[in-house]
């Protein structure tokens, strides 16, 4: 009584559920990306140029958005899953995953003299000497402004070294003659905040090295929840959501709503392709405060996770993309800045409109200004138990759920108790 | 004609797999008895429960009484009640801000003032649109699938279309510009945001609980409206002497249930407002999740812990719902 | 009878009193209000980006005229210029600087004008801007999320249906001991919040080396104590005779199950079947954990993700909602017959 058809439908059976969880045979490497342009696009395309090279290896790589690599990687790796090779930005947080890879690359003084400042970043303490990845950028926090708008308010744009109310003041001017919304709006991200922040005197850390909320700190959270307040800034950008969650404010710069936006580097590709010719958008250098004109310094590394199982292949593939000429290329395709000393000497062909290029050179101007508050956080191991409670309780001082000096107390709670719970 | 022919093919092909497992079930009768079938029967679903929720829960229990950011069980430190100590840490239990898990417990009195508030509003509505669809109307099937549309659609979406309509530049302020009113910034208020929160979440469920008290309306029975309407009695008589009381073992049910669900909200309000402005639209679940998962440094312990009260809130209710139903007459 | 009269009908009343006409009133506003929100997402899916921008919203999509002019490529923007003379001309704009715009009229395109940016306003035309959906299929591998959807829609229906009703079967035909227990442990699952069991789920999920596949998401959702629930209720109405005239006659209780009681269940499972696709369908938290590599994403992390990664760029957002909200809306339009009766048959008494 056995049709053919029952034994058909059994087989069918296996093939779906083989379908679903196909094996492969040769040696692969998985690659978790993000991109805010077109950063894992181009490391698609060089993979395939490493496979050419190195036919026995796979790269695979998988594009991703960035709550992925900050919600759920990190939990992965906890269950020691997770992919070979990650795009990260959490430099520091996530180190205790890392794999050295040290013994997988062909020259180490290589990586050392071209890496340096970037694989400090890496690195879970400062007697470490590993090498657990490759920046993949370098990118610069930093403030773009719509030229048109003021040319159309007559109001000429402040220099250099211009101050932050100097700023509020004159794009307030722009904003009241052209009838535009807002003055200025910053991307809803501690890292932002932190630049303004040392301008102001914070100085993050006291004197044993931990985090601490002072005065400087202090004054420019009460500027910035005034700026929200009386209309200088748009309350939805930080006030808008809950939580601590990511939000950027580029969707109002394009749409001519805001006149200033404190953002960074990463952002020039994007500008230039949905803003284009619409409105004149250029980088200013980053206003003063009584201590400072700084951005901060980061960008996303491709870090090496030791739980893979081909760490051989993993050096090989980060050797690949660390070379002279490749990582020029993504540089070059990617509109970003080098990280790389030997590439940013020698420069980068950018092949890029006027407006993209003039960007990108006043944020090679700023490396130089950056203060080494800006590198030491950046490099700290739990820069984000004072990141994320910054959003959330400013946001919340913002909304007039409470003032903003009890905003302040909490957040110093906050990042006591975070720190705390991290070193158990 | 051939989608007849290939729907019968495959029907043919699904009734051969009782023939697949039939010797096989026939053999676990032989060896285990006919008494012992029925635990067969429900090893699947025991085996998926236990599996995917029991086991679970009791490492959520552990969870709770452990510190530290590992993610395994055996990596973490013991450290007793102290994550619930964290939590009820308070000067005064009525006012989030004087404890030191603030954020958790402005999002109970959220919690709770949104499940009385939405369910509340929403039994009434419900209440209302099943008189409605009780009567004579045409087309009736087709009104009362109208109510029900929304309930089929995913969080997310409900979440991101209602979004959109709160925009400071969406649609709705765009009416009201043309009526010559005041736009309002929806999505920075907090008053507005918990309101809308309420209607959104009403919007998305309220269509399954009026067929459920439809149904309960359809079984009172008709001799008794005969009658009133002999009496000659006003509608809202009919409504406050028959109806109501007949229909509240009914309405019982329906607002327990719609309370277990409103305390559980999670993923309309959090795409919806992400808890915001501020902590205004935090509920418990938001606080477990960003606690456990969203923030950089995971605190699994203080999450658990926080799912625990949430757990004891829904065994009080269930419990509830238990009592109600078997006050109602008909249990098994 | 005449049309008025038929209209106006109320099946045994002899006129419609204000009651009646209260309650249609009420039906509309909800079918506005039910309808409305889906309808104006399905509307703004067709504008462009910069349509979506503007304030107050249309209606209708529209976009700006655009037109090609000899000499130059591609299509350029058309506006309405005031020109020094007081008149106004729709001409084309072929760059911007500054505040100054280099503008032709399209029949004289050798004759180039500089207009102040501020003495142009745009064109509209009706514009329904399907790019946004066919750039989708471009920008995101669509195809793949679809299938993915699907996949795991169909495969944990049917273990659904299958499992829930050996379970509901074992609850309502036969008596044994610890059976009420069971029934409780079952329904008192419906009290657990999925999110609070996420990260321990987590766990046991990676350890059983069920991440990152599909069956991942599928094993832990097809024990639906709600499932079990309904098909028990509609199991209890089936008459105990017809089994034991089946037991008499030597028949297994596996061939009880599978003959007798499952094809007399059909209404109740039809139901399950719905409530299951639509159930899996809209899946989003325990996916999102699950799966990270991005060829096994489903619609509806797809969409949550690009919401939050492009954030703003609401025209693919929409476009890709109505294409989520698509297949939901099928089912609904075909069996919405089934789904309300189905709920109310089954309904908690």
């Amino acid at each position: 009584m056995h049709n053919p058809s029952k034994l058909t439908l059994a087989l069918a059976a296996l093939a779906f559920a083989a379908a679903a969880t196909a094996p492969s045979f040769a040696a692969e490497i998985r690659v978790m990306c993000y991109q805010d342009g077109n950063e894992c696009d181009v490391t698609k395309e060089l993979a395939k140029r490493f496979e050419t090279e190195n036919k026995d290896v796979t790269v695979v790589v998988d594009t991703v958005p960035y709550k992925a690599i900050t919600e759920q990687l990190p939990v992965q790796l906890g269950a020691g899953e997770g992919p070979d090779i990650a795009r990260v930005t959490d430099l520091g947080g996530l180190s205790r995953f890392y794999l050295d890879i040290t013994p997988y690359v062909k020259d180490a003084k290589y990586w050392e003299a071209n890496f340096g400042k970037a694989l400090a970043w890496l690195r879970a303490s400062p007697t470490d000497k590993g090498i657990y990845g490759m920046q993949s950028q370098l990118t610069i926090t930093g403030p773009f402004v719509n030229k048109t708008l003021f040319e159309q308010a007559k109001v000429p744009i402040p220099g250099p070294k211009a101050t932050w109310d100097e700023w509020v003041t004159a794009t307030k001017a722009v904003a009241k003659a052209t009838q535009t919304p807002y003055a200025m709006a910053w991307d809803r991200s501690g890292h932002r905040f932190a630049g303004p922040a040392i301008d102001y005197g914070a100085k993050l850390f006291d004197a044993k090295g931990e985090l601490v909320i002072d005065d400087g700190y202090k004054a420019i959270a009460k500027k910035f929840v005034e700026w929200n307040k009386d209309g200088t800034m748009p309350k939805e950008v930080w006030g808008g959501t809950g939580g601590s969650s990511y939000r950027d404010a580029f969707e109002e710069f394009k749409n001519g709503r805001i006149v200033m936006y404190l953002s960074g580097s990463w952002q020039i590709r994007r500008m230039g392709s949905q803003i284009g010719k619409a409105f004149d958008w250029v980088p200013v250098p980053n206003p003063c405060g009584p201590a400072a004109c700084t951005g901060i310094p980061g960008g996303a590394a491709f870090v090496a996770l030791k739980r893979t199982k081909s760490p051989k292949e993993v050096g090989r593939f980060l050797d690949f993309l660390a070379r002279e000429d490749v990582y020029g290329e993504m540089m070059a395709k990617t509109e970003n800045l080098p990280a790389h000393s030997g590439v940013a000497a020698k420069g980068v062909s950018y092949n890029v409109g006027p407006a993209e290029k003039a960007a990108l050179n006043v944020f090679v101007g700023e490396v130089g200004k950056l203060s080494p508050i800006a590198y030491q956080i950046q490099g700290y191991k739990l820069n984000r138990a004072i990141f994320l409670p910054t959003v959330t309780r400013l946001s919340q001082a913002i909304v007039g759920e409470m003032s903003a000096d009890d905003a302040l107390a909490r957040l110093s709670k906050d990042i006591d108790e975070q720190v705390k719970a991290a070193a158990k | 004609m051939s989608t007849h022919g290939t729907a019968n093919r495959v029907g043919l092909a699904l009734t051969r797999i009782p023939g697949l497992l039939e010797p096989l079930m026939r053999g676990a009768q032989t060896v285990l008895g006919s008494a012992r079938m029925p635990w067969v029967f429900l090893a699947p679903n025991l085996l998926i429960f236990g599996t995917f929720t029991f086991l679970p829960i009791v490492i959520n229990f552990y969870y709770a009484f452990t510190g530290g950011v590992k993610l395994y069980p055996s990596e973490r430190p013991f450290t007793g009640m102290e994550n619930l100590a964290t939590l009820f840490e308070c000067g005064s239990y009525f006012d989030p801000s004087s404890c030191r898990q603030d954020i958790f417990w402005r999002a109970v009195f959220n919690t709770g003032k949104f499940a009385l508030l939405q369910v509340g509003l929403m039994v009434v509505l419900s209440v209302l649109t099943a008189l409605v669809l009780n009567r004579k109307i045409i087309g009736r099937g087709f009104w009362r699938g109208v109510f029900f549309y929304p309930v089929l659609l995913s969080p997310v979406v409900v979440a991101l279309i209602w979004k959109w309509i709160l925009q400071s530049q969406g649609v709705l302020n765009g009416l009201l510009v043309g009526v010559g009113a005041q736009p309002t910034e929806w999505l920075t208020s907090a008053s507005w945001m918990f309101f809308w929160v309420i209607l959104v979440s009403i919007w998305a469920h309220m269509g399954f609980y009026t067929l459920i008290v439809l149904a309960g309306l359809q079984a009172i029975p008709k001799d008794l409206y005969d009658a009133a309407e002999m009496d000659s009695a006003s509608p809202w008589r009919v409504f406050a002497r028959i109806t109501l009381p007949l229909l509240m073992p009914n309405l019982l049910v329906v607002i327990v249930l719609a309370m277990i669900r409103a305390v559980q909200t999670f993923d309309e309000v959090f795409v919806l407002t992400g808890g915001g402005p501020g902590s205004a639209t935090t509920f418990i679940v938001q606080f477990i999740y960003e606690t456990g998962f969203a923030h950089a440094i995971h605190q699994y312990g203080l999450a658990a812990a926080a799912s625990l009260v949430l757990a004891g809130a829904l065994l009080v209710l269930t419990l509830l719902q238990l009592k109600a139903t078997r006050s109602g007459g008909a249990d098994k | 009878m005449s049309v008025r009269t038929y209209l106006l009908r109320t099946h045994g009343r002899t006129r419609l009193d204000w009651t009646d006409w209260v309650s249609y009133l009420y039906l509309v506003v909800g079918l506005f209000l039910m309808f409305g929100p889906v309808l104006w997402i399905v509307v703004s899916s067709f504008k462009t980006n910069a349509a979506l921008s503007e304030f107050p919203p249309s209606f209708l999509p529209a976009g700006q005229k655009t037109t090609e002019v000899k000499g130059h490529e591609g299509r350029l923007p058309v506006f309405v210029v005031k020109l020094p003379d007081g008149t106004t001309k729709e001409m084309v704009e072929l760059r911007r600087i500054g505040l100054n715009a280099t503008m032709v009229d399209p029949a004289k395109p050798d004759e180039e004008v500089q207009v102040n940016i501020n003495d142009r306003t745009k064109t509209r035309e009706l514009r329904v801007a399907t790019e946004n959906y066919t750039q989708l299929f471009g920008k995101f591998s669509f195809g793949r999320y679809l299938w993915n959807s699907v996949f795991i829609t169909v495969v944990a229906t049917l273990i659904t249906l299958l499992f829930n009703s050996m379970a509901a079967f074992a609850l309502s035909k036969y008596k044994f001991a610890g059976q009420k227990a069971v029934f409780l442990l079952i329904i008192g699952t419906l009290m657990i919040p999925p999110t609070i069991i996420l990260v321990p789920n987590f766990l046991v999920i990676s350890n059983l080396g069920l991440l990152n596949s599909l069956w991942g998401v599928i094993w832990p959702a097809v024990a639906t104590p709600t499932g079990v629930f309904l098909l028990r209720q509609y199991m209890l109405t089936i008459p105990d005779e017809l089994l034991d005239a089946a037991r008499m006659d030597h028949a297994s209780e596996w061939q009880i199950y599978w003959r007798i009681v499952l094809p007399l269940t059909a209404p109740a499972l039809a139901v399950l079947a719905i409530f299951s696709v639509m159930w899996r369908w809209n899946d989003f938290l325990w996916p999102l954990i699950v799966l990270s590599k991005s060829e096994l994403f489903t619609l509806q992390l797809a969409l949550n993700s690009f919401q939050g990664e492009l954030q703003t760029e609401w025209n693919y957002l929409l476009a890709m909602t109505v294409i989520t909200i698509i297949p939901v809306t099928l089912v609904f339009a075909f069996l919405q017959k089934h789904i309300t009766t189905g709920i109310a048959a089954s309904g908690v008494k």
